[in-house]
């Protein structure tokens, strides 16, 4: 029973006589589901967590909990890939809603793994100063007070810390995994509001700057929706075309190699001003989500208001899980449409990479600056994505994963640099930091090093293979911008390194906490997949490289 | 398996970076003497592969090649030519006196934070940087030389930015701003260079399918791998633009001036002798090899470039108030010859150019190292602050006067050889471009001599009186390079042998033959 099968199902059981009998029992993998259903589950536990165990061990409980639900369900990713369902085995599951294949798995390892060190960020309660005998992480002591009201003072004096940030990160988590795999246009929809409504809330816990953090929370919620809106009318309207939501029928209605899916819908159908309608307001909402130039006006705001931990997450995964959809989007649904669609990427490649490198040049504050430069990198990231080769889709899985590393690890150093109101990420407060703190400064200045796809690290070796399969995919003038604005990237970079290494230290300047072991261990995989993947990346591409078939 | 000699010379130095930079903070003695051991291992080593290469043998000897990262094409392919051994073996042997003549440049002036420590990076990152160059000049595969490549310019970042002159005219405020001006000026400038060049590597990818050079080299001579002339042309252009960055050719030339006036005298050698030349040798081993027909069609603007570069270069100098910039103004002169010998496209030229890197290494570090000495006392960089220091100092005063007469290729010194092949070389194929360039020769004379007037003669200056003499340490590091350059001077023999066999093999690449005596075309 195939997809369109389940849309039409009302119309079918009207007509049947016996509609009971008629309708199959639906058939799910349970196995193949098995790390998205792990993570789902462990977010239901954590609300359960948070309802029944008492406050004082709810810490403990929920952060053994996601890690050990995240590394099972890393465990389950490894088995399935070992298992061939990357390349051999690849397959559709769950009606034709999820697929099973090599990139899903692929992203998905990478989103659960990015996760994992996300959470050790998340978990953090030694950067802020004990209040009353707590020690206290990140987050709002109680989200639901007021800013600057009396509860909420009553609450930060209480020492109140709150841990619904566990679950709410697992069902984020559960989202993007289901993102980048999802089958047909529901799904997909789906999965983006799954993942997007705890972030929305996330980004407004920050426990310092509040106000910030909650304008952070309401712009990215207000311009999410809108994305999320256009993305919905976009599935109508591809669906009017097409007369089903299902990827692989929308791709052969787009071939021509099937006509008349769904006599219902006769009137709409083959209308190309749906197909090209819909699939430009798809491809907005998800442009939206990587953060690419004109869609990017929320990134820094919120990268900037949002809890640096949940940034860090964010900034990771966020753009992991939606350029794999957007891949699986242009390669499985829209290939017939690659004459239509890739003059445009181009233009969004190409103002993406310049428009977030030129802007960051003038940003003052770090956690804008990483914004911008993200931007930039998705832009980078768009130049591997127009390629549409199989190379093509091997060199985005290979930025993403390299890229996601150094971008939680990057966030993470930001939120040991601190002063009396919490995190000091004002530029010029980082003056002179490399003599005071030699090792916190140096590890940045590799991630930044990484940012600037400086060779021996994995920023170099994820920028080589987009603009190598940019280039054999017939887009060299991509890699000629491609290259030029890292080079503008690079200058803000360096100038990060030099208020850090040659400038004088400001007297008032910040202190760096001394961080538990979480973000100590955040941190250092961060610098070791840097240098691992910049070194010997052969291992990692060879991954990618098999991974970059998708199924259809 | 042999032993992997060539890995040996580059991952040496590497340990010895890693090993200097683990040193605790309080022993920094030990980690100056540290970083001495390893670089003067690396000499030795650096000597037996001069010693095991046999210049009649096969082109690229002592070869190694392993599978990399096999997604790319790239291999881990190392092989030296004689003028890899050459600079192979310059680089090693001047590295031991950078670090000796830096001795008590990184001493901390303030305890500041107890894991700051200065000493302990500033050795490592020159042993760092002799590691990468090392191994850029002993890559054969493309891409393995783009990633050290550009991998050099952050050490060498650090260290133009991080450790500067003590004393400055304008104060510690003003030196500092200065010093992260000319560090980020250098690294922007050859950022940008180096990520032009990786869109030309990646076509080069794109169009030949490989990165090893002797592969594409050989595809390119059987005409298995046609490139169009225009694809050519471009990935040249890719290519030569961060050689000339690098090397630096006028009008590319700017940062050199900045880096060197802020850099510490060790420092300067360290980024004019050593790691410029990789751009001046690149463009010998890759330019000309890869793309031999692009190479001759740009052969006339390069030259009108180099001959700029030398007179420019030279006239600056005239008129620098400052010695540090003024050596640096000297540099692009030279470079210039250089740049002049490679693209005259004679065996002369290139001998000579080849040569020249040497040869302008040791003279330049001999210079440049007596010149930060003698401004390490004084705490000036400008020439109206001295005055009559070889009445006070005359060791001093002596040795800069012999780096100054090797600077302006006084015969007898090793420059003047090399100068002599380049301009021969030139002069048989373009004449009036060898006149001019002759110049540059004429207005060295005329900056060394009047820098030597300056600071050396007439009344000794009050501030100098009390100077003392060259110490020990210092000795140790100018008597060899002084002998050196006499040596090569008299007897240059032991490098041409070496070299002129690769200066024939990078000649038929470019399938040029040097031109006939004009007397036996008369005939």
């Amino acid at each position: 029973m195939s997809a369109s099968a389940v849309h039409s199902l009302w119309t079918t059981a009207a007509t049947a006589a016996d509609p009971i009998s008629k309708i199959d029992t639906p058939k799910i993998e349970y196995g193949q589901l098995s790390p998205t259903l792990i993570v789902v589950g462990a977010a239901i536990a954590g609300v359960l967590v948070e309802a029944f165990v008492p406050r004082k061990y709810r810490y403990h409980a929920q952060l053994i909990l996601s890690t050990a639900a995240l590394i099972v369900a890393f465990v389950a990713v490894v088995m399935l890939a070992a298992d061939g369902y990357g390349t051999t085995k690849a397959r559709i599951a769950a009606m034709g809603a999820i697929a099973v294949d090599g990139p899903a798995l692929f992203l998905q390892g990478t989103i659960l793994l990015a996760a994992l060190v996300g959470l050790f960020t998340f978990a953090e309660r030694r950067l802020d100063p004990e209040a009353h005998g707590t020690r206290v992480d990140s987050f709002a002591a109680q989200a639901a007070s007021v800013p600057g009201s009396e509860s909420e003072q009553a609450a930060v004096k209480a020492g109140f810390t709150t841990t619904e940030v566990f679950p709410l990160l697992l069902f984020a988590v559960a989202g993007m995994l289901v993102f980048p795999s999802a089958n047909d246009l529901l799904t997909l929809f789906i999965a983006l509001e799954v993942f997007s409504l705890p972030l929305y809330l996330l980004c407004a816990l920050a426990r310092r700057k509040r106000l910030m953090s909650q304008e952070a929370a309401v712009k990215y919620f207000l311009l999410g929706a809108f994305a999320s809106a256009f993305t919905l009318f976009g599935i109508a309207l591809l669906y009017g075309y097409a007369g089903s939501v299902s990827y692989g029928t929308i791709a052969q209605v787009v071939d021509g190699t099937v006509q008349n899916v769904n006599p219902a819908l006769a009137d709409t159908m083959g209308n190309d001003a749906l197909l090209l309608v819909g699939a430009a307001l798809i491809v907005m909402g998800l442009l939206f989500k990587v953060g690419a130039v004109p869609f990017h006006m929320w990134t820094p705001d919120v990268y900037q208001g949002a809890p640096t931990p949940v940034t860090g997450f964010m900034a990771a995964a966020t753009k992991v899980a939606a350029f794999g959809a957007l891949l699986r989007l242009l390669y499985v649904v829209l290939p017939g449409l690659r004459w239509d669609w890739r003059p445009v990427m181009w233009g969004v490649a190409i103002i993406t990479m310049l428009g977030g490198a030129i802007v960051a040049i003038t940003q003052t504050d770090i956690k804008r600056l990483l914004a911008y430069s993200s931007i930039a990198h998705a832009g980078f990231i768009l130049a591997g994505v127009i390629a549409t080769t199989p190379d093509g889709v091997s060199s985005v899985l290979f930025y993403l994963a390299a890229y996601s590393f150094v971008t939680i690890g990057a966030f993470a150093v930001v939120t040991l640099v601190r002063d009396a109101g919490g995190e000091a990420t004002h530029l010029s407060k980082w003056a002179g930091l490399g003599r005071r703190s030699p090792l916190v400064a140096a590890v940045l200045a590799v991630f930044l090093l990484a940012f600037a796809g400086i060779p021996l690290t994995s920023g170099f070796a994820g920028k080589f293979a987009v603009f190598k399969a940019a280039a054999e995919g017939g887009a060299a003038p991509l890699v000629v911008v491609g290259v030029i604005s890292s080079a503008i990237a690079a200058f803000f970079y360096i100038r990060v390194i030099v208020l850090m290494f040659f400038s004088e230290p400001r007297p008032d300047g910040p202190t760096v906490a001394v961080p538990s072991p979480l973000t100590v261990m955040a941190i250092g995989v961060g610098v070791a997949v840097t240098l691992v993947l910049g070194v010997a990346p052969q291992y990692f591409l060879d991954l990618a490289n098999q991974a970059g078939v998708f199924v259809r | 398996m042999s032993f992997p000699l060539l890995t040996a010379t580059a991952v040496l130095p590497a340990i010895g970076a890693v090993a200097t930079a683990a040193v605790p903070a309080a022993r920094r003695n030990a980690a100056k003497a540290l970083a001495l051991l390893f670089s003067l291992v690396t000499l030795a080593l650096a000597i037996v592969v001069l010693v095991r290469f046999d210049p009649g043998g096969a082109r690229y000897q002592l070869t190694e090649s392993h599978s990399w990262i096999a997604e790319f094409g790239v291999r881990y392919e190392l092989g030296v030519d004689g003028i890899g051994v050459a600079l192979v073996a310059l680089t090693a042997l001047l590295i031991p006196f950078v670090i000796l003549a830096g001795w008590h440049d990184a001493d901390p002036l303030e305890t500041g934070s107890k894991r700051w420590r200065p000493t302990q990076g500033f050795f490592a990152l020159i042993l760092a940087v002799e590691a990468m160059v090392i191994l850029s000049f002993e890559a054969t595969d493309v891409f393995l030389f783009y990633i050290f490549f550009e991998a050099m310019l952050i050490p060498m970042y650090f260290l133009i930015g991080g450790f500067g002159d003590r004393a400055h005219e304008h104060g510690e405020e003003a030196a500092s701003t200065q010093r992260s001006y000319a560090a980020v000026k250098f690294l922007l400038y050859n950022l940008v260079g180096g990520l032009i060049m990786l869109a030309a590597v990646i076509g080069l990818y794109v169009v030949a399918g490989n990165f090893s050079l002797a592969e594409i080299a050989q595809a390119r001579a059987d005409g298995t791998l046609h490139m169009a002339t225009s694809t050519e042309r471009w990935l040249f252009l890719g290519f030569f633009f961060a050689f000339a960055v690098k090397a630096p050719l006028w009008p590319l030339h700017t940062w050199l001036p900045n880096a060197m006036g802020e850099a510490t005298a060790p420092v300067a050698v360290l980024i004019t002798a050593v790691v410029d030349k990789v751009g001046t040798f690149a463009m010998l081993r890759f330019c000309l090899q890869l793309f031999p027909e692009a190479s001759k069609w740009a052969t006339p603007v390069i030259l009108v470039l180099a001959v700029i570069s030398i007179v420019y270069g030279a006239l600056l100098a005239v008129g620098q108030r400052d010695i540090k910039r003024l050596v640096a103004y000297a540099s692009i002169s030279h470079f210039g010859f250089i740049i002049l010998g490679i693209f005259a496209m004679t065996s002369q030229g290139q001998s000579g150019a080849t040569l020249y890197m040497v040869n302008h290494g040791i003279s330049t570090a001999a210079l440049m190292l007596v010149a930060g000495f003698l401004i390490s006392r004084r705490g000036s960089r400008l020439i109206a602050d001295y005055g009559g220091v070889q009445k006070v100092a005359p060791v001093l005063a002596g040795t800069f006067l012999i780096g100054g007469l090797a600077t302006l290729s006084l015969p007898g010194l090793a420059p003047f050889v090399s100068e002599f092949l380049v301009l021969v070389g030139t002069f048989a194929r373009y004449p009036a471009i060898g006149i001019i360039a002759t110049f540059g020769i004429v207005l060295a004379a005329l900056y060394t001599l009047v820098l030597y007037q300056r600071t050396m003669t007439g009344p000794v200056k009050p501030e100098v009186s009390a100077m003392p003499d060259l110490r020990a340490r210092e000795l140790v590091v100018v008597t060899p390079l002084i002998v050196l350059l006499i040596f090569l001077g008299v007897y240059p023999k032991p490098v041409t042998d070496i070299v002129n066999p690769a200066v024939k093999q990078t000649l038929s690449d470019v399938h040029k033959k040097d031109p006939k005596p004009e007397v036996e075309a008369a005939k």
